[in-house]
């Protein structure tokens, strides 16, 4: 707590009150940027919220041209990239916590692999694109190929796949965090009573921590929900629907990128907004979710 | 510790300037007086850009004016323009009536060059092939699917076509490209008329999307199979082959500087604002455009100094006079000189306020 | 009887044995999973550190590091503009968000109960949840426009903004770290609450505080997406904050979906050039965080 201590020196009186006008300040300057964020995105959406309504969502056809402004297809693009996403690295997300979490917790085994996966964590999502584009892209093709699908290397599948490999490092950070959390007791308890470390870990481990070992799924689903310059990459740029993993899709995050420098027309620009405004409410929703859970857990 | 409190209420002082100022474009910029003083900034179509370059390059060199020119597409050069971030705007794509009448003042067409949008592939031995403007439309409409489709075979008799999918690529940003192209197609197909018709970005049938006509090079160097449409420079910078295209004479033409400058012997109008696709000369090339520079009709506006509006104005002179033997040097056609009469007389109706600039 | 229930002995043993046995091999077995997809998960780091060390080590040379670009489709280059323009543009998004991410950080650290904590410890929060993409919405609308033009300083607050959630997080961990004695300790002396915090609770911290602005710079360095509508890029060299300017991720972008030969090999050596960065940041952060420690 601030201590509420006077001084009779009016020179320190004054620095004092500056000062903890300045801490108070500052706090509300961060709730007012949100709030101000929020409101930027929400009034600027005002147009096409009011002449797409609820269609915008369920409609179809993207085409500026004819001023149709349906993002279904890349909500669906968002869902479906973000979830095969989790879907390819939660197993390993999930090893490689139990592995820093409960199998080797200290030594140069453990620094090494941590700082690997803090190392993965901080590539920057355009080279993990350029990286995607020169060398995953050309082996999807041949997967394509002998899978006689139109091989066209770039699609949901290859940014789905470099998705996981970039939420990886924070689920792992996250989950590794709470298995650490497990009482010891409980696991010497298991032991004494002759469990192996396998037994240990499935039946006390992971059941203690699965609510969360959820949080930290969520927070990385609100992070790949959000990843824009990789997605863009590799994701193959169409409006349509996708109709498969291999195929070409769009995401909301790659379609604002893509088109909000040049969206002319109030109500194209107000559609791109209004993804962002879509995108800012659910990552919101995510994270406040995700760490409410993760407090509860810690606590 | 000074600086730390200070910097608080600049913060602060910013974002209340800015949070006004959000939602109102029309609102006057804040006071910044060397603006425009040491440089231009241009944005808008991949099309010309390596055009843009070359020049843009030369005129620091000789004159010591730096214009900075981003390729973001001739969608976003137009909507930098209307929200007045930019000197000047570039599209190949002249602007619509509907568009012109939302823009916040009167905007003018210069044009700088001319170019053609080439139809590539990336097969095997990079064969160049004959398409017939049936053929071409059924292909983007994605009811072709195979290179070893009988219609594409019966035109090209003495190429081994492989048996492997098309795959389309087009644009996914604004595209001046994409409008010549699509105009063409609207223009020799009723079926793509209807459907994805003409714009500068379409809702497409088939087909993968790429950023810029260096994207989509890109990406047709990348797939094999794949089949797009760039400007002519950027296939003979990467040694890409261009298709030969039947044009309404029914003669099968090369993109060529003559056969693009043939395409545009026609009688232009003073705004220069013109389709110069399916072109009926014999030996035109029949995908083919100027590309033009776009700026306010009147240069006084958000501060604009006089200096910065003649530089602007002096710049586009030079484009389209001394800066012309780049655009044959790169592949693009000049200007006529019947186009160079009307653009010199556009430039002339520039003003600054009530002064004009020339 | 007593051979029947010795055999059965014998067998409920070997029972025992094997169930043991089979128990322990699962374990095992189970530990080879784990290690195996802890191996796997670390490949694609090694795999991209390779491929772009090999690509990029032969784009880096001097021409690269002190020339501009060259017109569209003309060989060589460099990327000097994009390398000034990314420090440039970095450097003021720090003088921004340092200041204000350390002073809401000790309000945060001080005030743990309040409602207006509460809600500033939230907003916090959503700032770094929110995708980079919507950022780059936001300060197009804010500054951008406003100010009539495409600007580094747009960039820098896009960065900046990007930025605070982790310098605020970092300060107000590495404060309430500290020992509550040393505050009382300094109060008690009659030195004054602020004097308190800036000159005792604040130095003290350091090390934690520094390793939380070290790492936030390493995770915006490399951002692309907030930059496209604000910094814009150009092909010059500019240190004119409120023009536009390039920067590396913006470049490599730019280059990266090209179809010019010389233009990948920039964008490598580009690539390796901000992750070379990123590698020293962490290194010095590591230095930091282990040489500076206070120890209580």
């Amino acid at each position: 707590m601030i201590p509420a201590i006077t001084f009779k020196n009016n020179g320190i009186n004054f620095k004092e009150k500056a000062f903890k006008k300045t801490l108070t300040l500052s706090a509300i300057v961060a709730v007012i940027i949100l709030i101000a964020i929020f409101f930027t995105l929400l009034v600027n959406s005002f147009p096409s919220l009011k002449a797409l309504g609820a269609g915008f969502f369920y409609d179809k056809t993207w085409d500026p041209v004819a001023d149709e402004y349906g993002a279904l297809p890349f909500l669906v693009g968002t869902l479906l990239t973000s979830f095969l996403a989790l879907l390819i690295s939660t197993p390993f997300s999930i090893a490689v916590s139990i592995f820093l979490g409960e199998y080797y917790k200290k030594g140069i085994v453990a620094e090494t692999f941590k700082n690997v996966i803090d190392l993965l964590a901080g590539i920057p999502s355009v080279i993990y694109g350029f990286w995607g584009l020169f060398v995953l892209v050309p082996i999807v093709r041949i997967i394509e190929i002998k899978l006689n699908v139109p091989p066209y290397g770039v699609g949901i599948f290859t940014s789905s796949i470099i998705l996981a490999i970039m939420i990886l490092p924070f689920s792992v950070s996250l989950s590794r965090q709470v298995i650490s959390m497990v009482p010891d007791h409980l696991k010497e308890a298991a032991y004494s009573l002759g469990a192996t470390r396998f037994e240990v870990i499935t039946k006390i481990i992971i059941p203690y921590t699965k609510s969360g070992l959820f949080a930290g799924l969520l927070l990385a689903l609100g992070r790949a929900l959000g990843e824009t310059m990789a997605v863009t990459m590799l994701i193959g740029n169409t409006h349509s629907i996708p109709t498969g993993i291999f195929s070409p899709g769009n995401t909301m995050a790659s379609v604002i990128a893509n088109e909000f420098s040049e969206a002319t027309g109030k109500i194209y620009t107000s559609a791109l907004i209004e993804m962002g405004l879509f995108l800012f409410v659910v990552a919101t929703v995510i994270n406040i979710i995700g760490k409410q859970i993760i407090k509860r857990f810690t606590l | 510790m000074k600086f730390k409190k200070s910097i608080l209420p600049l913060l602060i002082t910013a974002f209340a300037l800015a949070s006004c100022g959000g939602n109102n474009s029309q609102k006057e910029g804040n006071q910044d007086s060397d603006e425009n003083s040491n440089g231009i900034l241009g944005a808008g179509a991949t099309f010309p850009y390596p055009f843009y370059s070359k020049v843009f390059d030369i005129y620091n060199k000789e004159k010591g004016i730096k214009v900075n020119y981003q390729s973001i597409g001739s969608g976003g050069g137009i909507k930098q323009l209307q929200n007045k971030t930019v000197d000047f705007g570039a599209s190949d794509a002249p602007m619509s009536d509907e568009e012109l009448s939302k823009s916040p003042a009167p905007i003018v067409h210069i044009p700088t060059c001319l170019g053609a949008v080439i139809i590539t592939c990336n097969l095997p031995g990079d064969p160049v092939l004959k398409f017939t403007p049936e053929v071409l439309a059924n292909i983007f409409l994605g009811k072709v699917k195979k290179w070893n489709d009988p219609n594409i075979a019966s035109l090209n008799p003495n190429v081994k076509l492989p048996d492997l999918a098309i795959s389309i690529i087009h644009r996914s940003d604004g595209s001046g490209t994409t409008y010549i192209f699509s105009d063409y197609l609207s223009k020799v197909s009723a079926e793509w008329n209807a459907k994805p018709g003409k714009g500068k970005s379409l809702n497409w049938p088939a087909g993968l999307g790429a950023k810029g006509n260096e994207g989509v090079s890109g990406l047709i160097k990348q797939t094999p199979g794949s089949i797009g449409y760039v400007e002519l420079v950027y296939a003979l910078q990467n040694k890409m082959p261009a298709a030969q295209l039947k044009n309404k004479a029914g003669n099968f033409v090369a993109a060529t500087l003559q056969s693009s400058s043939a395409a545009a012997n026609i009688d232009l109008p003073a705004d220069m604002r013109v389709s110069l696709t399916n072109t009926a000369a014999a030996d035109g090339y029949p995908i083919c455009s100027f590309t033009y520079l776009l700026l306010y009709k009147d240069q006084k506006y958000n501060n604009r100094t006089e200096a910065s509006a003649k530089a602007t104005v002096d710049l586009v002179n030079y484009v389209i006079h001394d800066g012309q033997k780049y655009a044959e040097l790169l592949g693009y056609a000049p200007l006529p000189d019947a186009a160079v009469k009307k653009a010199e007389a556009i430039l002339k109706s520039v003003t600054y306020g009530d002064k004009t600039l020339q | 009887m007593l051979k029947i229930a010795l055999i059965n002995m014998n067998d409920s043993k070997s029972e025992i044995e094997k169930q043991t046995a089979h128990r322990n091999r699962k374990n095992k077995r189970f530990k080879g999973v784990i290690i195996a997809a802890t191996i796997i998960s670390t490949l694609p780091l090694l795999f991209i550190l390779f491929y772009i060390f090999r690509q990029g080590i032969s784009a880096i040379n001097w021409q690269f590091l002190t020339h501009l670009p060259k017109p569209v489709g003309e060989a060589g280059g460099g990327v000097s503009n994009a390398l000034v323009g990314s420090i440039l543009i970095l450097l003021v998004s720090c003088i921004i968000a340092i200041p204000v991410g350390i002073v809401i950080g000790i309000y945060l650290s001080e005030e743990t109960k309040s409602r207006l904590a509460y809600y500033c410890r939230l907003a916090v929060d959503v700032l770094q949840g929110i995708p980079s993409i919507v950022i780059g919405i936001i300060i197009y609308e804010w500054i951008v426009r406003p100010m009539g033009g495409f600007s580094a300083f747009s960039g820098s607050v896009a960065l900046a903004l990007m930025m605070l959630p982790s310098i605020i997080k970092s300060t107000e961990e590495t404060l309430k770290l500290l020992p509550e004695s040393l505050k009382e300790a300094s109060l008690a002396l009659g030195v004054p609450y602020y004097k308190t915090m800036l000159k005792i609770i604040v130095p003290t911290g350091l090390s934690g505080i520094l390793t939380g602005v070290i790492l936030s710079i390493s995770r915006v360095i490399g951002e692309t997406a907030p930059l496209l509508f604000t910094a814009f890029g150009s092909p010059f060299m500019t240190t004119d904050i409120f023009k536009p300017m390039s920067s590396l991720p913006l470049i490599i972008f730019n280059y990266a979906t090209s179809p010019y030969e010389d233009w990948h090999q920039l964008a490598w050596g580009a690539s390796m050039l901000l992750i070379l960065m990123i590698l020293i940041l962490n290194i010095i952060s590591k230095i930091v965080q282990s040489k500076w420690k206070v120890q209580f």
